[in-house]
């Protein structure tokens, strides 16, 4: 168990270093000089050659990249190329704001999209599950921007109810997280619909209604217990898509989030931060991942964990 | 029933797919939806004046939907109608460009790894899982980021991030069907690389790849237009779904209009490319039916 | 005869596809007294598992259809039952074991808690500690340590999973136990193991028994009367003495006879039956064995024969007429 654990965590370095290098090569490969783009197009070019000496672009490629490395490994990711801060410590004070909306629209998504994954299959064709399926497939073909777009002049401003924008009670983190979760949940709801109708139709449930179960005893201990491990690995797959739309869903309702931090980095091409953003959020993609097959391992006794 | 019980069982694999494809509902009007939207913005320079998507008039600012303008004017008096037009070109083109790009890449990578099997399969799916560790929207960002801001490096972005997910697609229907038994059997009859190749693997394998391609469409288009939202992707003027969005995203709470008419383009579009991807897959394979 | 335990009249059973109409039991009648260990015999399709699923119920939902005829268990029409009283027969009066015991067992839950389920549901007056005696007991009667009952079904092999299925059917001593080709996937040298388990706890139960196979030799050796299926009908049944050993069998049965090999006599090669299954979804008008039958005559394209009885023994074919009438 242990050994597995460790030997998933060692496979995360492959992918760490994989992207950095991508990034770096394909920087590298990208026209304009960065201290030129910094600097504005009217500086001097002693200003220019002296902010290349600073940012250390006057170094090889790989003599570059080793030096990147080697601070990473030491959790130094560097310092903005325009701003001058520390692209950990503020990825950090940023943290907190996306930890509370990712977590949020991920407990509406698995408390809202089970239940009415569970009730569509065992209600297969009827009108409950048209509805769900309905709005599922809505839902997951709406822009999450324009959904909150929409929800935010709705509810904040026609309505009042909710803050449109900022991140400083969990009030305001309401509407973002439903943003957020619109997408991931539609998504929640069919693969469990799916999953359980899958299951509904093998042999084993079969068997426990040749032994005069009940319905819905059939439908808690078999098909449920059953359908619910596809719905488990799917957790992780949420996880990344949640990050994606956090992006936009921080953009909408203005909240000073990580994504916020890595729009404008893009935006201005400051790598640093960018590089930053993308190996910590890989490595913490990892270990959401490790500990979803975990809780797999766990529920499922067909799992052994070794190798 | 009984009668086209009949004709279903003379029926070549491609006709039996048409054929249930053809009895699903919700594909078959997410289809008609999409070629009709197709059709409108091929033919756009037709009824469109090409001026009117960029044409500024102060006068006829936030002019709401009616018969001067179908869909009405934004804060430069710009045709809203003409902008989403022409912007479906750009959108549902980018879409198809990006999805074709990543379906080059992916097809390529994922058919050499299952080919050749062993060492190259193992580089190929390495390379796969690291570009498959970063969540999409992010790795486009960042190429974007190392790349620079422009529509094309955007969809060579978008590409990148998409390709590991057909290469994986691709890979696993070839591994599975390599050591299937009628593979196996037109093997021990003889029958030439070539033959089985294109005879049984391709449209047995294709079947994966177009329904995760037809589905990566809605997705892509979706991601095209955050990325426009977000000011990072098509650049304003040019009209795109997205970037149209952002462009009015100030008033949209003055003139709902402006919102609600290309978020629906967006959703409308991506809902029927959906509608036909699960049609394809279930049309491909019955038995995932429900 | 007096009452049966069980009485199956002209049932008529289809499935619904998106594609077609597949007639599975076209008048399939049979009866079964208490202890009787019945063989049902046919080829792949010929809706023997069909059948025994439509004495508990348990046709697919929605596509399975009984459209026509009746079943009656002891008294109470199948058919007309609620499925509160449909809870109560199954797996406590009417058990079933299924065929391929690999996808039968649920897998995330301990074989001991399997067996431990059914006793749960029918047995509410039993204490915890008696169920649990009674779980150990059935295992070990069925060869599997009892200690094992914490375990989950992918430890077990094919042949222990299925005599984990046996456990599950037989531990609440049901009247009748319907096994669905048990063995056909097992290996060889276990399915004799598994058969000769199966008509011990039968015997020591005084459990009816209906067992469904595509295997002649089978029934030979495990039951005391046969009904041979094709297209969903009974086209001859008897005792298995009566069916083994007369001269002449519908052309069906002989066909299945002709395709055993048989190492007493020397023949060089076997007689196949000619032909494939009559189409389900598109079944002729006569007798439905007629495009395979080398006896067919035109009559029997024309018009189904009915049931020509002889004593106990009976069979659906024109050939037939002369000697028994009707």
């Amino acid at each position: 168990m242990t050994k597995y654990i460790m030997k998933r965590i060692l496979m995360l370095i492959p992918v760490v270093i994989g992207i950095t290098m991508f990034i770096y090569v394909i920087m590298s490969l990208a026209p304009g000089d960065p201290a030129t783009l910094i600097m504005g197009p009217d500086a001097k070019y002693e200003d220019i050659l002296a902010k290349r000496q600073e940012l250390g672009l006057n170094d090889p490629i790989f003599i570059r990249y080793l030096k990147y490395m080697a601070g990473v490994i030491r959790g130094d990711f560097g310092t903005s190329w325009y701003n001058g801060y520390n692209v950990m410590s503020e990825f950090l004070s940023r943290l907190p704001n996306t930890l509370t909306l990712g977590l949020m629209s991920m407990a509406i998504t698995i408390v809202i999209g089970i239940p009415f994954g569970v009730i569509a299959a065992v209600r297969q064709n009827g009108a409950i599950d048209y509805c769900t399926l309905v709005l599922a497939m809505l839902f997951s073909s709406m822009p999450a921007f324009w959904f909150g777009l929409m929800a935010q002049i709705y509810f904040c401003i026609t309505l009042g109810w909710l803050p449109a924008t900022g991140a400083d009670t969990l009030k305001h983190f309401i509407l973002p997280s439903i943003t957020l979760a619109s997408g991931s949940l539609a998504g929640q709801v069919r693969l469990t619909r799916t999953s359980m109708l899958e299951v509904n139709k093998l042999d084993y449930v079969r068997t426990a209604r040749s032994k005069g179960a009940s319905e819905s005893r059939i439908i808690m201990k078999h098909v449920l217990r059953n359908g619910m491990l596809p719905v488990v690995t799917s957790i992780g797959g949420h996880f990344a898509t949640l990050i994606g739309g956090a992006i936009v869903t921080e953009s909408v309702f203005a909240i000073p989030g990580v994504a916020s931090l890595m729009i404008n980095a893009v935006k201005i091409r400051d790598v640093p931060v960018v590089m930053g953003i993308i190996v910590v959020i890989s490595v913490f993609v990892g270990v959401v991942n490790l500990l979803v097959d975990l809780t797999y391992a766990f529920i499922d006794p067909r799992v052994k964990l070794d190798g | 029933m009984k009668n086209n019980k009949k004709k279903f069982s003379n029926k070549s694999q491609l006709g039996m797919i048409t054929f249930r494809f053809s009895k699903n509902k919700l594909a078959m009007f997410g289809l008609a939806v999409i070629t009709l939207l197709i059709i409108l913005c091929i033919t756009a320079p037709l009824y469109i004046n090409y001026e009117d998507v960029y044409k500024q008039s102060m006068a006829n600012r936030f002019i709401s939907p009616g018969s001067g303008h179908i869909f009405g004017t934004d804060q430069f008096g710009r045709d809203l109608f003409a902008r989403i037009i022409y912007g479906g070109r750009i959108s549902l083109l980018a879409g198809l460009v990006v999805v074709a790009f990543a379906l080059i890449l992916g097809v390529t990578l994922g058919g050499i790894a299952g080919y050749f099997g062993g060492r190259v399969d193992n580089i190929i799916m390495r390379i796969c899982d690291v570009f498959m560790a970063v969540p999409r929207m992010l790795l486009s960002m960042a190429v974007v980021a190392a790349l620079g801001q422009g529509t094309f490096k955007m969809l060579l972005a978008l590409s990148i991030a998409a390709f590991p997910g057909y290469a994986r697609t691709v890979r696993a229907s070839i591994m599975t069907l390599r050591n299937q038994e009628y593979v196996e059997a037109a093997k021990c009859c003889g029958t030439s690389s070539a033959r089985i190749i294109f005879k049984h693997v391709v449209p047995n394998g294709l079947g994966p790849v177009i329904v995760s391609a037809t589905l990566g469409l809605g997705g892509t288009i979706l991601a095209i237009a955050s990325l426009g939202f977000l000011g990072i992707g098509v650049a304003s003027p040019t009209p795109e779904w997205g970037t149209i969005l952002s462009e009015n995203r100030t008033n949209i709470r003055y003139y709902p209009y402006l919102g609600l008419i290309p978020g629906m383009f967006i959703a409308i579009s991506v809902m029927c490319l959906n509608f036909v991807g699960d049609g394809l897959r279930d049309a491909l394979d019955p038995r995932m039916k429900n | 005869m007096g009452e049966h335990l069980l009485e199956i009249e002209n049932l008529h059973v289809q499935y619904n596809t998106d594609e077609a109409v597949v007639n599975a039991l076209n008048g399939l009648t049979l009866t079964l007294d208490k202890g009787e260990s019945l063989g049902v015999v046919g080829e792949t399709g010929a809706g023997k598992s069909t059948m025994a699923l439509s004495i508990l119920k348990l046709l697919p939902a929605k596509v399975g259809e009984i459209t026509k005829g009746s079943i009656t268990y002891d008294g109470t029409d199948i058919i007309a039952a609620d499925n509160h009283t449909m809870r109560g027969i199954r797996g406590a009066r009417i058990a079933m074991i299924f065929q391929d015991p690999m996808t039968s067992l649920d897998p995330i839950m301990t074989v001991g808690d399997q067996i431990y389920e059914v006793l749960e549901l029918h047995f509410p007056q039993m204490n915890q500690a008696e169920k649990n005696q009674r779980v150990d007991e059935i295992l070990e009667l069925v060869g599997i340590q009892k200690s094992r009952r914490n375990e989950y079904p992918h430890k077990f092999s094919g042949g222990m999973k299925q005599r984990i299925g046996i456990a599950m059917a037989l531990v609440a001593e049901p009247e009748l136990l319907l096994a669905d080709e048990p063995t056909t996937a097992l290996d060889v040298t276990i399915q004799a193991q598994i058969l000769h388990l199966m008509r011990e706890l039968q015997k020591k139960y005084n459990t009816a028994m209906i067992l469904i196979t595509h295997d002649l030799g089978v029934v030979a050796e495990f039951c005391e009367n046969v009904v041979v299926v094709y297209a969903g009908e009974v086209i001859e049944q008897g005792s298995v003495e009566e069916v083994f050993t007369r001269e002449k069998n519908h052309p069906y049965t002989e066909g299945l006879f002709n395709s055993i090999p048989d190492l007493t006599t020397d023949v060089d090669r076997l007689i196949p039956i000619p032909g494939f299954m009559t189409d389900p979804t598109n079944l002729p008008k006569g007798c439905k064995f007629a495009s395979r039958c080398s006896y067919c005559t035109d009559i029997c394209r024309t018009e189904a024969p009915p049931m020509f009885a002889e004593g106990t023994h009976s069979i659906k074919c024109f050939l037939f007429q002369q000697k028994g009438g009707e």
